[in-house]
């Protein structure tokens, strides 16, 4: 799973939805891989908008990456920066959670990430 | 597929329906449609999925139009992916697939082009760690995009390296996804298989949760159902017919060495619900039909002489103009629909833009 996709995620619970603490979900026991993925600068900065930033910063924080700026960059630092560009896309694109959970901030519920694939069924009595 | 007939589904559904229309028994009637489904979609996947993936490689063309025309960084959802087939099919989008089918969701990943789970890193997870240490207390390994997939037997295409699309698992009725944070979704053959109405909507009322709403070109959702009128079709369902089947899966016995496993899991952990679930069907179906090889013969399921396994999957067949009907009242707006090949499709959207400012 990418740290892409951890932007999209919250928890599965319909409960927990209305809650701030549901997103992001917080990886634990993380153990990271890194995938090679061609850059795509045009992809990425179209991609941009669609990230929630803050959340971002929390998870890339909490997987051990050095901490992001507050402001997310705009598509002129991606294309002028190359160094900014690498890392963002080896952050979003490149860097997979093999194994670990991820817990939601809200119910505490805790999603296994086995093999790169989170499971989100729910136990019978959170549906 | 297969020559077998299909049979009704219809009692054990009105059953389901009957159940989830009594007052004060919500919650029971979600445990045994659910339980339904389990038998007769879930469980069957799980049991036929390589075999299943293999039979799918072609995209429907309006599902593969729908996705050529959006715009490039994009993010969408494929719910009910199944092996990932569209998850490729425009490389300048980001796609996040979903499916019940964990079995399938590992194919779909094996096919993004990774290899560091379907291969060599299942049996030796040490060679996760072989990669350099690039970032301070994260040890990040170098994962190779060989084709994983062939120890399954399969051929999966790595044209590319490895996409930047992905996957998970879940169910559409809860799915993971946050409020409006996808631009498009597709959903193809999937909303069939609930078992009832309330269940159909529901799922599309989620897809269309997911999407954004307001932007120009932005928050459709792609939903293909099996269509009733079929009167091309050598299935000889057409209008009027039947709506709610059980349509039978001969699992080949050539690819039955590599599901050996799998079968059982879901089928011998059944619930006293599911078993009531499969009892209360009515259909001319034994259970037994369910039932995968080495767990004795699959027999009674009407192929004489057929010793492959079969597997009853079921399905809602659309009728025309059904589909729209479930995506006003799932509370979406039908931008386009129309008919393809024995299905029927439609583009929804969300009806407002949400009350809520974007944040």
């Amino acid at each position: 799973m990418k740290v892409l996709t951890l932007n999209f995620l919250t928890c599965a619970v319909k409960m927990c939805k209305a809650s701030n603490d549901s997103f992001p979900l917080h990886p634990k026991d993380a153990e990271l891989a890194k995938d090679d993925v061609e850059i795509n600068l045009q992809l990425l900065v179209n991609v941009l908008p669609r990230i929630d930033w803050t959340a971002l910063r929390t998870t890339s924080t909490e997987l051990g990456f050095p901490e992001l700026p507050e402001q997310p960059p705009t598509a002129e630092d991606l294309t002028s920066d190359e160094k900014m560009l690498q890392d963002l896309h080896t952050l979003l694109l490149e860097t997979q959670m093999i194994e670990g959970k991820l817990v939601c901030g809200h119910c505490g519920h805790e999603y296994a990430v086995r093999e790169g694939i989170a499971n989100f069924l729910l136990p019978s009595h959170l549906v | 597929m297969t020559s077998l007939p299909s049979s009704s589904a219809a009692p054990a559904v009105a059953k389901l329906a009957a159940a989830a229309a009594a007052p004060g028994h919500d919650a029971q009637a979600e445990v045994e449609a659910e339980a339904y489904e389990r038998t007769h979609v879930h469980g069957v996947y799980e049991a036929i999925a390589p075999h299943f993936s293999a039979t799918r490689h072609k995209p429907w063309p309006a599902v593969a139009s729908f996705l050529q025309a959006q715009h490039p960084g994009s993010v969408g959802l494929d719910v009910g992916c199944g092996n990932g087939k569209y998850l490729r099919e425009n490389p300048a989008v980001f796609m996040l697939g979903s499916d019940r089918s964990a079995a399938l969701v590992a194919l779909a990943r094996s096919r993004l082009g990774r290899s560091d789970e379907v291969g060599g890193a299942q049996q030796q997870p040490a060679a996760k760690k072989r990669g350099e240490t690039t970032k301070p207390d994260v040890a990040v390994a170098a994962a190779t995009t060989t084709n994983a997939a062939a120890g399954s037997g399969m051929e999966f295409s790595h044209e590319g390296g490895a996409a930047i699309s992905d996957v998970l698992v879940a169910d559409g009725l809860s799915l993971p996804f946050r409020d409006r944070a996808v631009g498009f979704a597709i959903c193809v053959a999937v909303v069939h298989h609930l078992s009832t109405r309330a269940r159909r909507q529901e799922a599309i009322r989620q897809l269309l949760r997911c999407v954004k709403t307001g932007e120009a070109a932005s928050g459709q959702v792609l939903v293909y159902v099996w269509a009733l009128e079929q009167g091309n079709s050598r299935r000889g369902w057409d209008e009027g017919g039947e709506q709610d089947l059980l349509v039978p899966w001969v699992l080949k016995s050539k690819s039955q060495t590599q599901q050996s496993r799998t079968p059982r899991k879901g089928l011998d952990n059944q619930t006293k619900a599911e078993q009531d679930a499969v009892v209360a069907n009515k259909s001319g179906e034994p259970p037994a039909s369910t039932m995968p090889a080495g767990d004795g013969p699959a027999a009674g399921t009407g192929g004489v002489g057929h010793t492959d396994p079969v597997f009853q999957r079921y399905y809602h067949l659309y009728r025309k103009g059904e589909l729209e009907e479930d995506v006003l009242a799932a509370g979406g707006v039908v931008i386009t629909s129309g008919y393809e090949r024995d299905n029927w499709w439609a583009v929804a959207a969300n009806e407002a833009p949400p009350s809520q400012p974007e944040k």
